[in-house]
């Protein structure tokens, strides 16, 4: 079965979606991440999305969904590299993602989730 | 206004809602619509097969190139067999929901396109039209 993979890097989960994905891809996305925070203990994870060239509702609410999940689960998520071409669309389409933590790059991405970590923020 | 080139593609599993919004990025290419326009019709693409997948219980998309004057439109007919859409009005309220989505759907779909028509009979389908104007 199709799978986005998750990688482990320290204590944070990164995740790089380079497909057009799919609805039922998404709903796996979320489930294998929500696995994943669990088993093993991550408290920051990084979703690159800047592969995608579009962002409809149904993914909206799966990055939306993610996000709520993950902080239950004690895990802070930033989405890093939407294109401005995807945001103008979503905030026209009426989703403007609140509760979703988002960062321009892959590096300031990396900087929020660290400076979490060492602010005593996560893994309390 | 003439219409030329037009063709269809069948939405009938999910894997097609990603085929169609393939299909429509690349005619929005084709027709030299800026990113932020192609993205926009995409995204309109996208929710439109989904709902005709969802609610429709499968349909197909058909395009057409527009040309009014020294205008150029891309327009995209979303039709199914559902059982269709008892009161329109409501359904193109911002925040209401069938129940599976963000009830941003069909609102939404509206502002990111130029036009937007709807056809709706309970017990026979509905048929969503949109274009986008270069």
């Amino acid at each position: 079965m199709e799978r986005i993979p998750i990688l482990r890097m320290g204590e944070f989960l990164l995740v790089t979606i380079q497909v057009d994905m799919h609805d039922q891809l998404a709903l796996t996305l979320q489930e294998d991440l929500t696995t994943q925070i669990e088993k093993t203990g991550a408290h920051g994870v990084l979703i690159d999305i800047s592969a995608l060239e579009m962002v409809d509702s149904f993914i909206g609410r799966m990055i939306a969904n993610i996000s709520g999940m993950s902080r239950i689960l004690d895990a802070h998520t930033v989405v890093v590299g939407m294109q401005p071409a995807v945001a103008i669309t979503l905030v026209e389409l009426g989703l403007s993602l609140p509760g979703v933590k988002t960062a321009l790059n892959v590096e300031r991405g990396m900087h929020y989730l660290r400076g979490l970590a060492e602010n005593g923020e996560v893994g309390r | 206004m003439t219409a030329i080139n037009a063709d269809s593609l069948p939405v009938l599993c999910e894997q097609d809602v990603v085929l169609a919004r393939q299909m429509v990025r690349k005619l929005a290419r084709e027709m030299s619509f800026s990113l932020v326009d192609q993205t926009k019709i995409v995204t309109a693409a996208s929710e439109l097969a989904r709902n005709a997948l969802i609610h429709g219980g499968g349909g197909f998309m058909s395009w057409e190139f527009l040309a009014d004057g020294s205008k150029k439109g891309l327009r995209l007919t979303f039709a199914d067999k559902g059982p269709g859409i008892a009161n329109l009005e409501l359904a193109m309220t911002d925040g209401w929901t069938s129940g599976t989505g963000l009830g941003m759907g069909l609102s939404g779909t509206k502002r990111l396109v130029n036009d937007f028509e709807i056809e709706s009979q309970v017990g026979k389908g509905t048929r969503v039209a949109i274009t986008r104007w270069k």
